[in-house]
């Protein structure tokens, strides 16, 4: 609960300094760190898919994603006769902003030590300081706010358009975000209950002591799980792409966007792919956490944090490799009746934990009660589960049985009409027959 | 001014940076890409054929109940910040303070459930 | 706290124009984007009253789920873009009245109880621990009256969605 050394004892234009170099570098780093994920997915997918990928520009096509932003610059930029311009424009910013701002609660670097008050620091120009560009008491609820924020991004876009396909892809795109936000904050919750604190900064000092502390062991491997599940859903990346998917949907959301405006959504995309990996990192995997070799104490740490990171990059496009997309139901459902339950569930079972260890429950009691409980919820989960399937069944039943009905009042109609034209036919036939 | 509105200043600078890339990115864009729109470019894009109707459709009811749902949870998950930083304090209590809590929306989405508001159908 | 005051007007002139634009544009999508700037800029004002927590929950909640909500929906009933003639009621006035005497209330309780109080220069931080505090033991039987109240919206929705 100390926040950042260099704010403590007042502030003075070396601080400011510091400050300056810390955003900086943050977004530099961030940059380039972007577009070395968007060639690194290209490369890693084109191997496991026994393709070579991007290979002229530059060693191993490194600088393709260089080649391709430079190509944005000169597209021409559309928007269509009946988008609103000012939402149009304000769209891509949204996305784009919201992107950077959650790196910069990620400490990024810096020797945590286990037990010490002051851990974690690095000294810049003589200035001791936190190696992440802020430290809000909030800290991981920053994370949650922006998420928040960058559906407001999605849904304008789709929305000024002024095209079918984007806005059916937007209206989609965000409630798939809120169904997975929830998860996300509640499987965070978790990790705060063990760290006792917001603040980034806390939560890795707290896992500090070895790799038995690190928070995907220590809180149990289910908030790691719904964590990565959900952050998958709301970065919109395969198997949860459903917000993109081209066969029914164009391009999504931002179908009507061409050239530099399409480029800063492309790039928060992905941005927001290397700063999810990053948090993952700091909540779970204790950040730059590791051992130091040699030489460079302050190097190491910032070696171990992006390893890791790349690591869950990796990861992210081996599930694009492997997993086919989820339906838009299969999605709902897991949000809704797995994760969210889920996460709740396993976050009460912790929290008894926890005070079990610390001696305020009685081990016994809590384990009656507990199972007494999980019972209690599961019969009335089954119970919700089965009446609604019941109900949906009925329902079903009775729309056919509608349905049906009908369909044969519209044959009786029919048939009726045939025979009075019939018997017309008849009557005129007989009377031409009489004549 | 205090340390807190320090990070925050920090925090506000680096939004200030993305501002400007961003806007940077679309100045240099705006001198050097090309300008030739005609009608038929601006039209929307509908696979190809012209627009038919409307540029706008009506959205389905179930978005707004999920909707719904997620102002609820998300309720929820503001109180459990700051349960879950001091339960040290509150002790058992705190627990069963939190489990009742949890209960009454858990219901709420049993409810939600046994409607069949949950089925994508 | 030069650079406060600066910042303070500048938000809160920002808060102003957008509650004055929500009411007075043409376009229900921009009313609500709006009405998203004024809870944005409150929330900034929060921050500089060092209360983040609530900052954050301005953010989280009102921002990230009612504010979504309500363009659910308008996206459910009618969002057309361009301008819309039919958007101003016929008892505009009486509305105007009623939000200026409601305003001169306001403005008056809070000019009667604060008088020429000031900011204290280095204010008490009410961190999120001291929010949990307050909440889980002096607001306890609140806390979980807004559990039953959120429970009752949810069903409410959920009868309104149901033709059953």
């Amino acid at each position: 609960m100390l926040g950042d050394p260099l704010f403590r004892n007042g502030v003075d234009w070396g601080d400011f300094a510091v400050m300056g170099v810390k955003v900086v570098v943050a977004f530099v780093l961030l940059l380039v760190a972007t577009m070395f994920m968007v060639w690194f997915e290209r490369k890693f997918i084109a191997d496991m898919q026994n393709r070579i990928g991007p290979n002229v520009a530059g060693p191993w096509g490194i600088l393709q994603t260089f080649a391709d932003g430079v190509k944005f610059f000169f597209k021409e930029d559309l928007r269509p006769a009946n988008a609103d311009p000012l939402v149009f424009r304000l769209a891509p910013y949204i996305s784009a902003v919201t992107a950077f701002l959650a790196f910069s609660i990620v400490p990024i670097g810096g020797v945590f030590r286990d037990g010490e008050a002051d851990t974690g620091t690095v000294t810049l120009f003589g200035k001791v300081t936190y190696l992440q560009v802020a430290d809000p008491p909030i800290g991981i609820l920053l994370l949650l706010a922006v998420s928040s924020i960058a559906v407001y991004g999605v849904m304008l876009a789709g929305w000024s358009s002024g095209s079918k396909y984007p806005l059916l892809g937007s209206v989609r795109a965000s409630a798939q975000a809120i169904s997975y936000e929830a998860a996300l904050g509640m499987s965070v919750v978790a990790v705060v209950l063990l760290a006792g604190s917001l603040s980034t900064h806390d939560i890795t000092a707290g896992q500090a002591g070895g790799v038995r502390t690190w928070y995907v062991l220590s809180a149990g491997i289910v908030p790691f799980v719904i964590f990565l599940i959900a952050a998958t859903a709301e970065l919109n990346r395969p198997p949860f792409d459903l917000v993109e998917a081209e066969q029914e949907l164009v391009g999504g959301f931002h179908t009507e966007y061409s050239s530099i405006r399409f480029a800063l959504f492309f790039l928060a995309e992905f941005m927001n792919v290397v700063t999810m990996s990053a948090i993952m990192v700091t909540l779970f995997f204790g950040g730059p956490a590791g051992p130091v070799l040699f030489g460079m104490t302050w190097f190491w740490p910032t070696v171990w944090f992006f390893a890791k990171v790349l690591v869950f990059l990796a990861m992210f496009i081996w599930f694009r490799a492997t997993l086919p997309r989820l339906r838009y139901d299969q999605l709902m459902n897991l949000g809704w009746k797995v994760l969210i339950p889920l996460a709740l569930g396993w976050l009460l079972v912790r929290a008894t934990i926890l005070q079990v260890d610390e001696g305020t429950i009685d081990p016994v009691i809590a384990i009656i009660v507990g199972i007494l409980a999980a019972g209690a919820c599961f019969l009335l989960f089954t119970a919700a589960l089965t009446a609604g399937d019941r109900a949906y069944e009925r329902d079903q039943a009775l729309q056919e049985q509608a349905l049906q009905e009908q369909a044969l009042q519209e044959r009786a109609v029919q048939d009726q009409a045939l025979q009075e034209r019939a018997v017309q036919e008849q009557a005129v036939q007989e009377r031409e027959g009489s004549r | 001014m205090s340390d807190l509105l320090r990070s925050y200043l920090t925090i506000a600078i680096f939004s200030g940076a993305a501002i400007f890339m961003a806007g940077m990115m679309l100045g240099i864009a705006r001198v050097l890409r090309p300008r030739h729109p005609n009608r038929e470019k601006l039209i929307a894009y509908e696979s190809g054929v012209d627009p038919v109707g409307g540029e706008w459709v009506q959205s389905q009811v179930r978005y707004y109940i999920f909707a719904v749902l997620f102002v609820l949870f998300d309720v929820e998950a503001v109180f459990l910040f700051p349960w879950a930083v001091r339960l040290e304090t509150y002790g058992g209590f705190g627990l069963v303070e939190m489990i009742v809590f949890i209960g009454i929306l858990a219901l709420g989405l049993a409810y939600a459930w046994r409607k069949g508001v949950l089925r994508w159908s | 706290m030069v650079a406060q005051n600066i910042i303070f007007g500048f938000i809160a002139s920002i808060v102003a124009l957008s509650a004055f634009r929500t009411v007075t544009t043409r376009n229900i999508v921009h009313a609500a984007l709006y009405l998203v700037a004024v809870l944005a800029g409150l929330g900034a004002l929060y921050v500089m009253l060092t209360a983040e927590f609530v900052a954050t929950t301005q953010f989280l909640v009102y921002i990230g789920a009612v504010m979504v909500l309500f363009l659910f929906g308008i996206m459910l009933t009618r969002a057309p873009l361009g301008h819309l003639d039919d958007l101003t009621g016929k008892q505009w006035p009486v509305a105007l009245g009623v939000a200026t005497t409601l305003g001169a209330v306001l403005i008056y309780a809070l000019v009667d109880a604060f008088h020429a109080a000031e900011l204290p220069t280095d204010p008490v931080i009410y961190r999120t621990a001291d929010v949990g505090d307050s909440v889980f033991s002096t607001y306890l039987i609140p806390f979980e009256a807004v559990s039953v109240l959120l429970l009752a919206a949810l069903i409410g929705a959920v009868v309104l969605a149901r033709k059953d």
